[in-house]
């Protein structure tokens, strides 16, 4: 098998069974997140609940008060991290020709050099994290196989992509079939893995904020 | 003043047949300083270049085609009238070449024999087009199948080299579903050295390249991993394109004739098969050096790769699934609300189970017995 045939391997059934198991795992997961239900709660609220699901949806996007000084690697690499990958995912033009194909929308890219230097922002961040994760003693304690099992997934991708832009380690054909394999073993295995954050962060901020309400702390 | 290659051409040689076409020494000279220049050799091995071609015997070359459109003859022979390029192909021994030769029938036949005969050991094999490996009868030359022609005339050749993209991989013939069971030339020969010249049509200079390397070092360039010399398929079409800078900042074409497009910005989105294709179109060009396919407004559809055809839709950018289909991915959706509820129903039915095995607690069970 030729480079041309792997790549064609990887955009044709490669990428058919991970976009299904992708879309079918999102769904099944939504359902059973969101079916699993809560008791109803008796009690009446101690505060006015309105809107405090909403606020807390956009609030938890900024620190809290005093935090990013407590633990600044955490937030700004946190931070650099997010923004590069969206940057990444979603403004770079063969990425936004991906989607287009996949669901019709459509919008202007941003230069690839400028993309390609959030790559590189994003895959020092990760580093950065991973670092940290392993020499906090808490952070350490806190972690299992699931956290650095999704770092992993996220990384690769990006490291990929960057190799096969600059055409190293591999010649680009075969670099971007491994881009594309990896981005399908992300595909598969999040909505199984923490990285399912992605698609429940907004319902469950919302949730939080709208108890949290219920029980004297509104948003 | 155009003064004649060599005073003391010797007779019989290429030097002696440009001579008497009238081609100057410093033209030649050119000619191979450029050849050079491609074929990523020293600047200094102009001269020797020069010198091993003129002075070289006709070097006896036997054409076979096989299941093939012409396409790559007409464009070795039809590249730019007159040039270098075409003359040097006029002056090598073109024993037997279907398309060129006057002989037709039994004489075309024993020119090949005889040629087979005479230069044993010696003689260059180009072939164009696949082999049928499936009925022998999908393509015979004077009632002789495409394999026992090329099996039986590989034998004695120096060296083979396969053109166009039919020949070195398959091509047209071999794309899905692959009717005749059609093959390249390198998965038929192992002992012999197979140059891959891929390309639908390749350009004529990278042949031309090839029978110079050929001519001056008595041996075949250096090949990469697809058995296609290195120095003319070193880059992707997408590295050298002029339009790349378009790329970098973004820039594409939507459509072929929206004002992107007339702007000249990248064609990748429609298509452009570039970044993935590895030949020198982008850098020597076509029509002598006038433009190529990206230049006259449509992207590369990567004809000199392996199994190009069977690559995707040659219109869907490259980051695109190539097979994936709305009612697939609908399918997926709807099997996952499907196993969602299931397990939904599963979780709430173990839910009132549990609520219904709940056993309430009086206080006087609380009480304990010692009390």
């Amino acid at each position: 098998m030729n480079p041309l045939d792997l790549l064609t391997f990887a955009r044709g059934s490669a990428m058919n069974w991970a976009l299904m198991i992708f879309l079918a795992g999102i769904v099944l997961r939504l359902f059973e997140i969101v079916g699993l239900g809560r008791k109803h709660d008796l009690s009446r609220a101690r505060t006015v609940t309105t809107g405090s699901g909403w606020r807390t949806v956009f609030m938890r996007s900024w620190p809290a008060a005093g935090m990013i000084k407590r633990d600044p690697v955490t937030y700004l690499a946190g931070y650099v991290f997010h923004i590069g990958l969206l940057i990444v995912v979603f403004c770079y033009a063969p990425h936004i020709d991906f989607i287009r194909s996949m669901t019709g929308l459509n919008w202007r890219g941003l230069p690839s050099t400028l993309v390609d230097a959030m790559a590189l922002v994003s895959i020092i961040a990760l580093l950065v994290l991973l670092a940290h994760r392993l020499t906090n003693p808490v952070k350490r304690l806190l972690s299992g196989f699931g956290d650095y099992l999704a770092w992993g997934l996220t990384l690769l991708p990006l490291l990929t992509g960057y190799l096969a832009f600059h055409h190293q380690l591999f010649e680009y054909t075969l670099m971007l079939s491994l881009h594309l394999f990896s981005v399908e073993l992300l595909l598969v295995l999040l909505p199984f893995t923490k990285l399912f954050h992605s698609f429940t962060v907004f319902l469950s901020r919302w949730y939080n904020g709208e108890m949290a309400a219920r029980k004297g702390v509104v948003s | 003043m155009k003064s004649p290659i060599k005073s003391d051409v010797l007779p019989g040689t290429v030097g002696e047949g440009l001579s008497a076409r009238g081609v100057s020494r410093r033209e030649f000279l050119a000619f191979c300083t450029s050849l050079t220049a491609m074929l990523a050799l020293p600047p200094a091995m102009a001269g020797v270049m020069a010198e091993a071609i003129s002075r070289a015997r006709r070097q006896s070359v036997i054409w076979l085609s096989f299941q093939e459109c012409t396409g790559c003859t007409e464009s070795l022979t039809r590249s730019h009238a007159p040039t270098l390029e075409n003359l040097i192909f006029d002056l090598i021994s073109l024993d037997y070449h279907h398309t060129l030769q006057a002989a037709s029938g039994e004489a075309a036949e024993h020119a090949r024999i005889q040629s087979m005969k005479d230069n044993d050991g010696r003689y260059l094999l180009i072939v164009d087009g696949s082999i049928p490996m499936g009925n022998p009868g999908f393509s015979t030359i004077a009632g002789i199948s495409n394999y026992d022609m090329l099996m039986e005339t590989a034998k004695g050749a120096a060296a083979i080299v396969a053109v166009g993209t039919c020949a070195a991989y398959g091509g047209l013939p071999g794309a899905s579903p692959n009717p005749t069971s059609a093959v390249s030339v390198g998965e038929l020969i192992r002992d012999k050295p197979v140059i891959n010249v891929p390309g639908c049509p390749p350009i004529p200079v990278v042949m031309t390249g090839v029978l110079a390397h050929f001519l001056t070092f008595g041996s075949i360039p250096e090949l990469d991993a697809q058995g296609r010399p290195r120095s003319f398929y070193g880059e992707t079409i997408h590295d050298r394109c002029y339009r790349r800078p378009f790329y970098d900042q973004g820039k594409f074409a939507q459509s072929f004739d929206d004002e992107a497009a007339r702007h000249g910005w990248c064609l990748f989105k429609l298509g452009c098969k570039g970044p993935v294709t590895y030949n020198a179109c982008a850098t020597t060009k076509w029509n002598d050096g006038i433009s190529f396919p990206i230049q006259s407004g449509h992207g590369c559809i990567g004809c000199s790769e392996p199994n190009f055809w069977d690559a995707g839709p040659l219109y869907s950018a490259l980051s695109m699934p190539v097979s994936a289909t709305s009612a697939m991915l609908e399918g997926a959706a709807a099997i996952g609300a499907a196993a969602g509820v299931a397990i939904t129903w599963h979780n709430r039915k173990t839910k009132s189970a549990a609520k219904a095995a709940h056993e309430t607690v009086t206080v006087q069970e609380l009480i304990r017995e010692d009390k």
